[in-house]
């Protein structure tokens, strides 16, 4: 995959006055944001801010009650789940989701339903030389893996999709800070070499903001502030709540 | 000695029934949660559809081939059942899919109602007898094995081995346990949820159907009621197996079939029913997930 310039320079992914809500609760309030074409994008925010609730309205898991996700030049704002999943946005989501009864290269082969298993050899060894734990680990079940094996098989499967737009919520959750670095830079080199448009929710925001083209910070369900990840990293508010005296 | 392999083999074809309705309860169950009640009457269904393709066959085509004869019989009944069985999920289960966890426990028993009154109405309520099919016997000593024995055996065992096949060689029976493992994640993968549980509503009906046509074929009656009792026995067969676990659906349906079937030959005929529920609550006690189920608690 190769970036290829969008003809019209729309965003790639473009949110714009979402409304979640659980039952009558107001999850999100009125949120923009956008994702271009080949950019690392992050979301931070503290817990309950609704960080997943938007990478989960635009996967169509909740629908938004009010505004609209554009995907591509298409609204899929209505449309169900699993058709979104087949116009290529992958999702690593909260709680890694691994199938617990299937094995590590049943998990997998999930992941790359969509081509019917077209490019499963080949793209499976990018996935192992990439994270090699998982290659060990193979025939084993996805319930039996410890945690930070069950994320990089998260984000494993979500690449098997060959997605345009990977979603990764909270990839670094209760990770080893060496195994966070390795798939912080697992992520970066799909972005430089191979064109890859990331959107990731990140409490550990240092990391997440020195990865990053561009940043949001959520508080409460709306999006209090966006910036280059440099400037978000250089902003004493955002340095003073999710910075300093946070974890690294 | 040869009483006794006698009585083997005929649990072993009646369990042979069980277990492939059980299949039914237990795939379902373990893809949505929920017992479908009136997966019994779907499979009741299947041996009155055989009933009537038997009666059509042999009226207009005089001689046709016993073989062919059922293997229409059963191909037909398979696409009845599956187009109830798709109907009902659509109609009364779907709606409630969210629902409390009461809630489609109860339009089950309700569809079940419905179908055993409707077969009742339009089929009359007294039983169906059909002349006898298969009648060959195999002597092995003082040991007596029907044609019809073996056929019910080697069909069981051949859809087994095709099931097992689908659910955990192919796209389908991957998507199907995704299902039932993670339904949004699946959703996520691109799965179509909805289409996959239709699939497993017809994929359980056909082994009902099947089921069905065997029950006919070797009792030689059909009647309405016949949803009921063999339909409890299969749920029981799937609980006593552990319910979710295919393998676990077959071996209960085995012993069910066993128990019945020795506690008959060797007691008393009129208490082989408590004799099969006592003993399925005696392994609750000591496993209540079942024989081959899975334990509730698991690492995640």
């Amino acid at each position: 995959m190769s970036v290829n310039v969008n003809p019209a320079a729309e965003p790639l992914l473009k949110v714009s006055g979402v409304e979640t809500y659980y039952g009558s609760i107001r999850a999100l309030s009125g949120v923009d944001v956008h994702v271009n074409q080949g950019e690392i994008v992050s979301l931070i925010g503290a817990n309950g801010a609704g960080k997943s609730t938007l990478m989960m309205t635009i996967c169509g898991s909740p629908q938004a009650r009010n505004g609209s996700v554009v995907f591509d030049g298409t609204d899929i704002t209505k449309m169900p789940t699993h058709l979104i999943a087949r116009r290529r946005i992958a999702q690593s989501p909260e709680g890694r989701r691994i199938f617990p009864r299937m094995t590590v290269y049943e998990n997998l082969q999930m992941g790359a339903g969509l081509d019917n298993l077209k490019y499963f050899d080949e793209d499976v060894e990018k996935i192992f030389a990439l994270f090699p734990r998982l290659k060990e680990r193979q025939s084993q079940r996805g319930g039996t893996l410890s945690g930070g094996e069950q994320q990089m098989l998260s984000i494993g499967r979500a690449l098997m999709a060959r997605p345009k737009l990977l979603l990764l919520d909270e990839p670094s959750l209760g990770l080893a800070p060496l195994i966070v670095k390795q798939i912080f830079e697992a992520i970066r080199m799909l972005n430089e070499k191979e064109g890859l448009t990331v959107f990731l929710v990140e409490q550990n925001a240092f990391a997440a903001l020195k990865l990053s083209h561009r940043a949001y910070v959520m508080v409460n369900g709306k999006v209090t502030m966006s910036g280059t990840g440099r400037e978000l990293l250089a902003n004493p508010e955002v340095r003073a709540a999710y910075l300093e005296g946070g974890r690294h | 000695m040869e009483y006794f392999i006698q009585q083997l083999l005929n649990g072993l074809t009646l369990g042979s029934i069980y277990g492939l309705v059980a299949i039914g309860y237990t795939m379902v169950y373990g893809i949505i949660g929920m017992i479908n009640f009136a997966h019994g009457d779907i499979f009741m269904l299947g041996g009155f559809a055989a009933l009537i393709v038997f009666l059509i066959l042999t009226s207009f085509i005089a001689g046709i081939p016993v073989a062919l004869a059922l293997l229409i019989m059963m191909v037909v009944a398979m696409l009845v059942t599956s187009l109830w069985n798709w109907t009902i999920e659509r109609v009364a289960y779907r709606p409630l899919r969210g629902s409390f966890r009461l809630a489609p426990l109860i339009t089950a028993i309700g569809m079940s109602i419905v179908l055993s009154n409707f077969i009742q109405v339009t089929q009359g309520p007294r039983n169906k007898p059909i002349p006898p099919l298969v009648n060959d016997v195999f002597h092995f000593g003082d040991v007596t094995v029907s044609l019809k024995q073996m056929v019910i055996v080697v069909v069981t065992a051949v859809l087994l081995t095709i099931f097992w096949y689908i659910v955990n060689k192919t796209p389908l029976g991957r998507a199907q346990r995704a299902t039932e493992q993670d339904r949004k994640m699946a959703a996520l993968l691109g799965v179509d949820v909805d289409r996959t549980i239709s699939i497993t509503f017809i994929m359980g009906a056909s082994l009902a159907a099947v089921a069905g046509t065997m029950y006919l074929m070797y009792y030689g009656v059909a009647s309405f009621a016949d949803g009921f009792i063999p339909g409890v026995k299969a749920f029981t067969a799937a609980v006593l197996g552990g319910i979710g676990s295919l393998p676990g659906a077959v071996l209960g349906g085995l012993l069910i079939g066993l128990i019945e079937s020795l506690w008959s030959a060797y007691f008393s005929i009129a208490y082989k029913d408590v004799a099969t529920f006592a003993i399925l609550a005696f392994v609750l006690i000591f496993k209540p997930t079942g024989i081959l189920g899975r334990p509730e608690v698991e690492k995640v």
